[in-house]
């Protein structure tokens, strides 16, 4: 056969699958997002172009309450994460393995590792005695709990640019007369930085996506986004859910977008 | 004897990390033991615990005592929800397998530039929102939805068909998250495969399905093996989307789970049950591990 050489690596039918496979993958979550724009209360019929949903559900006191919770969760727990992320970065990387390190690892990947709905069970248990031994009932469960599964999320980019890092470049700051100190602020933090940001960029988007360990450590009256969405599935889904849907997606591929390019400005 | 240094270097390594691993004991690992703890306890009447030592939970995860008669049998709506959740994990790991490894083999072929777009479009629904995922299957395939919709007008069927609601619909569901999953660990095995390696096995007579058994399949086993665990796994605990498009009867086991801490109360055992799916997941893990290092051996 002549084509052989020049096919190789063409298997054939892999490039059908995968076309499916991609078309599978975005119809649902593209008629989601039409659907959201869909000027009709009938959710399978199509009523013309409109941005009813969006307005609706903006003006939705429930949904501003779940919004700026979301965002107040998301942004303290993945700050939290983040710093505890960095630090533990450059604790773990580039000095040589110590003895406990890999107890360290497995202590800030284990959030990747147990299934959520086991956290969620074990923080409903611990958080609700907390909860009655202290009265307290506030949001600061949520940020803990976020914080710490977010920990992983924020630690893998940053060792990841900590161990693509020159060392030589704090010798000759060491060499110059800086002070450990200085070196870090002057030297090592900035070279960390994009690192950092998208170690940051990853954890706000997990924390703003939880469902499960949220549903399960929230007091009455604290839903997030995601968990008003859940809990809308009881009623029929209104096409306002769609157009929460839909603005989330939008936020999640911006950040994505921003991450990707973070990422690749290092190669 | 280690050098001074050295131990400053230990201790720093230690403080450094002191922050989050205060938060991980706190808020992760350290719960974990409360939930070992209360899986030995006695049930509270209204939810709860009892502090008396008790296995009730561990042997009630299999079987169940007859309130009459006090006869001792197996549990047959646990081991029907049991086989529900081992039976859909595998066949969506399967699925995902079946669509994921040609997805995979066609961006890893593709020219760089359009290879990073590829692998961009599978990175977006990773990323995107489990729930709002699951919502945009529900749309599709409920009742009201858009293939009933679509089959309906063309005239293929005169009914909607009922999917949501069925353990098709979870499975189909499952199958649409975990896809990128799949896909992306097996993406990072064939970028790896020597595509030289092809030609020379064509050249030396080898058929297209003896280069795939042969020559592909095991060098990107490793590939293979970390898909199907990062599939199987979050398979096996789901809970979100058993819950949108199974309804209540279709429970897998993250579902029955949360009914011991709602209207089951019967937290220990919850706590029992969510140990044994720790367990399980860890079992797979290791073993994903050893083979992980086993592939690593054999690869060079």
């Amino acid at each position: 056969m002549a084509t052989r050489a020049f096919a190789a690596t063409t298997i054939p039918g892999f490039a059908i699958v995968a076309g499916i496979a991609f078309f599978a993958l975005y119809a649902p979550i593209l008629t989601l997002v039409a659907y959201s724009f869909n000027d009709s209360n009938a959710i399978s019929q199509w009523g013309g172009f409109s941005l009813r949903w969006y307005e609706a559900a903006w003006a939705n006191t429930a949904v501003q309450e779940a919004t700026l919770r979301s965002l107040t969760i998301a942004c303290s727990a993945s700050a939290i994460a983040t710093v505890c992320a960095t630090m533990a970065a450059l604790g773990t990387t580039r000095r040589g393995a110590f003895r406990g390190q890999t107890f360290i690892y497995v202590m800030i990947n284990q959030p990747l590792m147990v299934p959520e709905i086991v956290t969620a069970v074990a923080l409903l248990i611990v958080f609700a005695s907390v909860k009655v031994a202290t009265g307290y009932n506030g949001l600061m469960y949520l940020i803990i709990a976020h914080a710490a599964f977010c920990i992983p999320f924020a630690y893998l980019p940053i060792r990841a640019r900590l161990e693509g890092m020159d060392l030589s470049l704090e010798t000759a700051a060491a060499d110059l007369y800086a002070n450990p100190w200085q070196t870090f602020r002057h030297v090592t933090l900035p070279l960390m930085g994009p690192g950092i940001i998208a170690g940051a960029m990853l954890a706000f988007v997990i924390s703003l996506d939880d469902v499960v360990i949220t549903e399960f450590v929230k007091s009455a009256g604290q839903d997030t986004l995601p968990t008003y969405m859940l809990g809308q599935l009881r009623r029929a889904i209104t096409p306002e859910v769609n157009a929460i849907s839909s603005a989330l997606l939008a936020l999640t591929v911006l950040l994505l977008t921003a991450f990707f390019l973070l990422t690749r400005k290092r190669d | 004897m280690p050098s001074p240094q050295d131990r400053a270097r230990v201790r720093n390594g230690w403080l450094l990390s002191a922050p989050a691993l205060v938060l991980l004991a706190m808020a992760a690992a350290g719960p974990l033991l409360v939930v070992l703890v209360y899986s030995f306890l006695e049930a509270g009447q209204y939810g709860g615990v009892e502090w008396a030592f008790s296995t009730d939970a561990w042997f009630g995860i299999l079987f169940s005592k007859d309130i009459f008669t006090d006869e001792t049998m197996l549990a047959d709506a646990h081991l029907a929800i049991f086989w529900r959740s081992v039976k859909l994990s595998l066949l969506t790991t399967l699925i995902t397998f079946a669509v994921g490894f040609p997805t995979a083999w066609f961006i890893a072929t593709r020219a760089p530039r359009a290879r990073a777009m590829w692998l961009f479009l599978i990175t977006i629904p990773f990323w995107t929102n489990l729930l709002i995922r699951t919502f945009a299957i529900n749309e599709v395939i409920r009742n009201e939805g858009i293939l009933n919709s679509l089959l309906l007008w063309a005239g293929v069927i005169s009914a909607p068909i009922q999917i949501i609601y069925t353990d098709t619909a979870v499975l189909i569901g499952m199958a649409y998250v975990y896809l990128p999953l799949m896909v992306l660990p097996l993406f990072a095995a064939i970028d790896r495969f020597d595509m030289k390696l092809l030609e020379a096995a064509y050249d030396l007579y080898a058929s297209r399905l003896q280069v795939l058994r042969r020559v592909i399949l095991p060098i990107v086993k490793p590939g293979i093996v970390a898909g199907s665990i990062l599939v199987f796994v979050p398979s096996l605990g789901a809970y979100v989307t058993p819950r949108v498009l199974g309804g209540g009867k279709n429970m897998m086991i993250g579902n029955f789970i949360e009914l011991q801490f709602g209207q089951g109360r019967n937290w220990p055992l919850g706590a029992a049950l969510s140990m044994l799916l720790l367990v399980i997941v860890m079992v797979a893990l290791l073993a994903y591990v050893r083979a992980a290092n086993k592939g690593a051996g054999h690869g060079h």
